[in-house]
């Protein structure tokens, strides 16, 4: 019962004991040696020899000692301190072969022990909790890293964002340790589904800002999420999701962000078929910010054939149905896929294409999960009608050069949507909301907002980013809400002249009791709220020096330089008029 | 009955009743203090040391601790009898004899302790 306690007191977060373990292991070949030294000094102590001049004389403990110290590790001096007589030398010929054997079996012992897969499996686990608790920044848990989980690593990498990751396949936490990163990121091969897992990767600690569980089991995933919500119920969760009943039953206890990359995608489209304008708005601002600015993609109405009628298949074809599209579907097994009035096939061959009404179709959505089917659809259908707007499903990132040939107008794939939405759900959570919050106004709205964006973007994908007036995000802003002076158009402000304004748009204001979409100039801005912006990453660097130095910041709200308090008391007494024609820039 | 629990209670008392055949007898008198017999105690101290490695229980670490005490008495004791009788060449003075002997003396009690918590853990095992 004392060792069930003293058990139980140790922190579940600590990597079980190398030190330990390998003590434990190394018990019998330390007790063979001891033995065996034993056995050898004692033996050699108690045979008769004779000394330089002949007098009878035997070894002492400290000379059988160093005898077998230098025997037994095949050192080797000779016999000291003297010559041997034939008894010592009969005895030491045994005692030789023990020892050294007794070594032999040590060494070896502890040769298996470090290449032992559990062991090693040990030791990776220890170095792995050692390089978390090192972590000095917030730091996401990224369970999973397949396609998707090596696309979020790297793109939360390159925002200078922390993260570490746990995955079941060696493989691929080796390929972890191989990956071009900027940071180091501790990897882990083990079960993410296991509590212990996550307790190793520091769901606990303080600095853990979120779990990310991107598996390819739904099952996986949900283990993840409930694991978190229950060790940290503080820690956002953001899972993968596939399938409608999974989904519920984390939305039940809490999950924060659910991702089904089907569904997603399939409102997408239908986005992109309703109001082109608002898709593209999410183009740009969803991708990775530098990269080219999307061209705007039309997507016909009219009537669209599908090949492939799952998960993805169905999430299109809610999607088109919605928004006033005829859907035609190709599918092998229509009474197993729930939609009988479907033609049997696998659209690989033109009379199934035919069938569906290929001719006369608008678009062509190629969703079966076998990029070699996607391919074989897109090419047949081409040869059928060369006009169709083709959706095209990729499944595997290894297959893009094929599908890059063939260009499709919209290419969908699923690691991909869900590693971009969740560094969106990561990284600027407020974007999230703004687009719950565009999604009902209409095209006119989305096109002029679409305009103003393009205007600051100069070509490329604009950063976006938020602020948050408080004494950490915007030290120098906050103290101007606090005062009840600061409006939108302050933080707008050029801090090297506050006539011009930068280049870049408040999307969203966010407050714990209201959110109001592209605040208008004279919005008063009060601490604590957070105010999503886009622009280029040099006016995101100018408005962040801007928000965080008092003095810009009073320039940008008064118009007054700030200066000295000796200053300020010198222009008192020289009392010239020049004050408001004060130089520009820093002071 | 179990036989692991033979052996370790076995090299545990052994140790003690060994270091305690060096440390009985005349403090001074090297005659009454055999080498042989410290060998002994120090080849079993060792063995009961290697014994409680890698117990994690609250009770195992004293085990270990007390038993690194008695080990590192010893081997000061057979070092310090190695350098008065081969190093300095003095021989066993009765100085120097009652040094080796307290060495001893201190290592015998890390043994009792050893002893004592060994019938703690087995009283509190209830059967």
């Amino acid at each position: 019962m004392i060792a069930g306690a003293a058990r139980g007191g140790r922190g579940a977060e600590d990597a079980p004991s190398v030190v330990f373990l390998f003590l434990r292991r190394m018990r019998a070949p330390l007790i063979v040696l001891v033995a065996s030294y034993a056995v050898a000094m004692l033996g050699l102590t108690l045979m008769p020899g004779v000394d330089a001049e002949g007098r009878p004389w035997r070894m002492d403990f400290f000379h059988a000692f160093y005898f077998f110290s230098y025997t037994a590790t095949t050192i080797g001096f000779g016999e000291l301190p003297h010559p041997f007589s034939d008894a010592q030398r009969l005895w030491v010929s045994f005692a030789i072969y023990l020892t050294v054997i007794a070594w032999v079996y040590a060494i070896g012992k502890i040769i298996a022990l470090f290449q032992d897969p559990a062991f090693q499996r040990v030791l990776a686990a220890a170095q792995f909790a050692r390089r978390v608790r090192a972590l000095a920044e917030p730091y996401y848990i990224v369970c999973g890293y397949g396609e998707t989980g090596g696309l979020l690593v790297d793109a939360l990498d390159r925002d200078g964002v922390r993260t570490v990751v746990v995955d079941i396949d060696p493989g691929r936490i080796n390929e972890l340790d191989l990956a071009d990163l900027q940071s180091a990121v501790p990897g882990l091969t083990a079960d993410a589904s296991l509590p212990q897992s996550l307790l190793l990767a520091g769901v606990r600690r303080g600095r853990c800002a979120g779990v990310v569980a991107v598996t390819n089991s739904d099952t996986a995933n949900l283990a993840i999420a409930i694991a978190t919500k229950v060790l940290n119920p503080r820690v956002p969760v953001v899972a993968r999701c596939e399938s409608r009943e999974v989904a519920a039953n984390m939305a039940s206890f809490g999950t924060d962000y659910i991702i089904d990359p089907f569904e997603r995608f399939g409102s997408y489209l239908g986005v992109a078929v309703s109001a082109p304008s608002l898709y593209l708005l999410r183009e740009w601002l969803t991708a990775v910010p530098g990269s080219p600015l999307a061209e705007p993609i039309e997507p016909p109405k009219g009537t669209w054939v599908l090949a492939g009628f799952g998960r993805f298949g169905r999430a299109v074809a809610d999607s088109l149905a919605r928004h006033g599209n005829r859907v035609s579907v190709i599918e092998v097994d229509p009474e197993g896929a729930g939609r009988p009035q479907a033609v049997r096939g696998s659209g690989t061959e033109a009379h199934t294409l035919e069938a569906a009404g290929i001719r006369s179709a608008v678009g062509l959505v190629a969703g079966t999960p076998d990029d070699v089917n996607n391919l074989s659809v897109v090419i047949t259908a081409r040869e059928l009608n060369p006009k169709l707007f083709v959706v095209m499903r990729k499944n595997r990132i290894a297959n893009g050069i094929l599908v890059e040939r063939i260009a499709p107008d919209i290419v969908m794939q699923p690691s991909r949507i869900v590693a971009r939405t969740a560094f969106g759900i990561l990284t600027a959570p407020l974007l999230h909301r703004f687009f719950a919050l565009a999604r009902g106004r209409d095209e006119d709205w989305a096109n002029e907002l679409a305009a103003r964006i393009a205007a600051v973007a100069t070509d490329v994908v604009p950063d976006s980013w938020s602020v948050s007036v408080d004494r950490q995000g915007a030290g120098a802003a906050c103290e101007w809400a606090r005062a009840g002076a600061l409006r939108i158009e302050h933080l707008l402000g050029d801090p090297a002249d506050r006539t011009n304004r930068l280049a870049l748009i408040p999307l969203l204001l966010a407050r714990a009791d209201e959110e109001i979409l592209l605040p208008p100039d004279p919005t008063a801005v009060r601490p604590g709220d957070r105010v999503l912006f886009c622009g280029s990453r040099e006016t995101a660097r100018r408005q962040s020096y801007l928000v965080h130095n008092a003095n810009m910041m009073q320039y940008v709200v008064t118009g007054e330089i700030p200066s000295s308090a000796v200053w300020r008391w010198l222009r008192r007494r020289a009392a010239t008029p020049a004050g408001g024609a004060a130089p520009r820039g820093t002071s | 009955m179990n036989l692991e629990k033979v052996v370790f209670g076995f090299f545990i008392i052994l140790a003690m009743t060994l270091n305690f055949g060096f440390f009985i007898g005349d403090l001074t008198d090297p005659a009454q203090h055999d080498v042989n017999e410290l060998f002994a105690a120090i080849v079993v101290n060792l063995i009961a040391s290697v014994l409680k490695l890698g117990d994690r229980t609250q009770v195992g670490a004293i085990h270990l601790a007390a038993s690194l005490v008695a080990d590192l008495q010893l081997v000061a004791a057979a070092i310090l009898w190695a350098v008065a009788v081969h190093g300095t060449g003095a021989g066993l003075t009765p100085t120097t004899t009652a040094s080796i002997v307290s060495l001893a003396g201190g290592a015998f009690l890390a043994n009792v302790v050893s002893v004592v918590l060994l019938i703690i853990e087995t009283a509190m095992l209830r059967r």
